[in-house]
């Protein structure tokens, strides 16, 4: 997986340094699809578009509902998916897993389609598809190679995450392989896999990473209400603790 | 001032510039503050020229010497804020809070070791955190070999002490001793009794002298009454030289020997040398540790 996308990115990297010279024609073909999600992490992404529109020059567009008039899915690069992904819906499924076969890199982006989401509380019975009753993170059903939970992700780290994809910078992305072992995600997490494990500080990121301030903070410890919570994991990613990625704090403070 | 010096790169005390031993030259702040009240000279300084818009301290809570978080916009409630509380404060809960509710575009944050690396680690992975990492003007770090559930603090203020948190008026760590004074009294609890009080997740903290801050202080290392102040990245050289040409810390020579920046090495290896073993112990038990086993580490005293 790792030389697969380095491969990949490095061929990305050769497109973006020859991407004055449009005879090439070697651009990254990048497709977007939208699942069962709320449009939040399309509307976090384009809020880069300002900074980006250079580096959207350089790659194609190739698939999208509403960015390209296309029917047929092609062969796409890199395949960022919005949503979790409703088993109900046959479309859906077939989408997905055809996203799977006709992509060399499938990203979940955002925490619907890293674990779930709020949508995994559905339970049917709503307008105006009662019968679309069970939603599932991608990777249940097909092999994800990057999550970027986030509920939207910030356009902060979407734009870290487009930058280090740009530069090679495959230590940055390293966390985003390892996200997409967690199937799911809740605030319970920050009781069964930091406090219970000795670790917690009592620092409060945790709480300033939810949403919905399910998370908030007592007596030095995150205090948990599982009726906001909206299973989109951010309290644990964000967790001084979950994991510690040194080396890409130093390089960031130029202190290599 | 001002001029970019080499960052030093060193295990036990963190990448810094300088090192010096200061103290406010504002009475006011001396009296209340903890030592050479540093912190909080700085942040009033930073705000009064414009560096930073607010900050987050440690702000009195609902319970005598159980601080809570606060965004302080102003003087009066940086200088209400000083003095260290031996207890937890999740000043991280607030960096969301204050860009919204404060609006502050230039955020200043004050906090223990493992308080900066959350900071830090906000800004290199910041998914959770819309518009708010690239608000973080200031980082203040102070120095720091465990905190105390607040339970804790209780402990040792009723039960070893006699007293309440109400009638406490300065609690301070100093020569291996808590001393917890009230109006009349003054009791020293050794520092060695206080230990299993401690919050376990302080166990496997490496960093004793906030090394990922911008600028960080603490007592150790500094005759009574000063501060030992480490100046680390350009930011915080900047905000230290300032603060200095302007009059707002007055400097003294920096005392290099055995109770001076010897002390202040001894603890922060001391500090990681025992943290590293009980981060192996942790991993053997098969709990899920951020941290390196020492065997894979190339530097143990490295905070990784």
């Amino acid at each position: 997986m790792f030389d697969k996308l380095k491969n990949m990115i490095k061929s990305e990297e050769n497109t973006k340094t020859s991407s004055t010279k449009l005879s090439s024609g070697k651009k990254l073909k990048i497709g977007y699809i939208h699942l069962s999600g709320c449009t939040g992490d399309l509307m976090s992404f384009t809020e880069n578009y300002d900074e980006l529109a250079d580096l959207l020059d350089a790659v194609d567009i190739v698939y999208g509902q509403t960015l390209v008039d296309c029917w047929e899915m092609p062969e796409m690069d890199i395949v960022l998916i919005e949503g979790s992904v409703c088993l109900e819906d046959e479309h859906s499924v077939k989408e997905l897993k055809e996203a799977r076969d006709k992509s060399k890199l499938l990203v979940a982006l955002g925490s619907c389609a890293c674990t779930g989401g709020f949508t995994v509380y559905s339970k049917g019975g709503q307008r105006a598809q009662p019968q679309h009753s069970s939603f599932l993170a991608l990777q249940r059903l097909v092999k994800v190679d990057m999550a970027i939970p986030g509920c939207p992700p910030s356009p902060q780290i979407i734009k870290k995450v487009i930058l280090a994809a740009v530069n090679s910078d495959m230590d940055y992305l390293a966390p985003f392989m390892k996200f997409t072992e967690n199937q799911d995600a809740c605030g319970c997490d920050l009781q069964k896999r930091i406090i219970n494990q000795s670790i917690c500080i009592g620092c409060g990121a945790c709480a300033a990473a939810c949403p919905t301030r399910a998370m908030t903070m007592k007596d030095g410890r995150p205090s948990f209400n599982c009726d906001r919570c909206v299973k989109c994991g951010l309290c644990y990613y964000q967790c001084t603790r979950s994991w510690w990625p040194i080396d890409q704090i130093k390089k960031e403070m130029g202190l290599e | 001032m001002g001029g970019k010096e080499i960052m030093i790169h060193d295990s036990a005390l963190g990448p810094h510039q300088e090192i010096l031993t200061a103290r406010a030259t504002d009475k006011k702040i001396l009296g209340k503050a903890q030592d050479g009240g540093i912190v909080t000279a700085l942040l009033v300084y930073a705000l009064e020229k414009n560096i930073i818009d607010g900050t987050i301290v440690a702000g009195d809570g609902k319970e005598a010497w159980k601080p809570e978080p606060i965004v302080a916009t102003t003087k009066k409630e940086i200088l209400k804020s000083s003095g260290t509380k031996y207890t937890m404060c999740p000043n991280l809960a607030m960096v969301k809070e204050a860009t919204r509710r404060y609006g502050l575009e230039k955020m200043g944050i004050v906090g223990t070791p493992c308080q900066i690396m959350g900071v830090r680690k906000m800004q290199a992975y910041p998914m959770g955190l819309r518009h708010v990492t690239d608000k973080i003007a200031l980082i203040a770090g102070i120095y720091c070999m465990e905190n105390f559930p607040y339970d804790s603090l209780k402990a040792f203020i009723q039960d070893k002490a006699n007293t309440t948190p109400e009638k406490v008026v300065k609690m301070d760590i100093s020569k291996g001793k808590l001393f917890i004074r009230t109006s009349d009294d003054e009791t020293a609890i050794p520092i060695k009794q206080t230990h299993g009080y401690e919050q376990s997740g302080c166990r496997y903290c490496m960093d004793y002298v906030a090394e990922l801050s911008d600028v960080s202080c603490g007592s150790v290392g500094a005759k009574p009454g000063w501060s030992t102040v480490i100046k680390r990245t350009d930011v915080g050289c900047s905000l230290v030289d300032s603060a200095v040409e302007d009059g707002v810390l007055e400097v003294t020579e920096t005392n290099t020997g055995k109770f001076g920046l010897e002390m202040l090495r001894k603890l922060a290896t001391n500090k990681k040398k025992q943290r590293v073993k009980n981060v192996d112990k942790a991993l053997d038990l098969g709990l899920e540790v951020p941290f390196t086993r020492s065997d894979l580490k190339e530097d143990i005293l490295e905070n990784r």
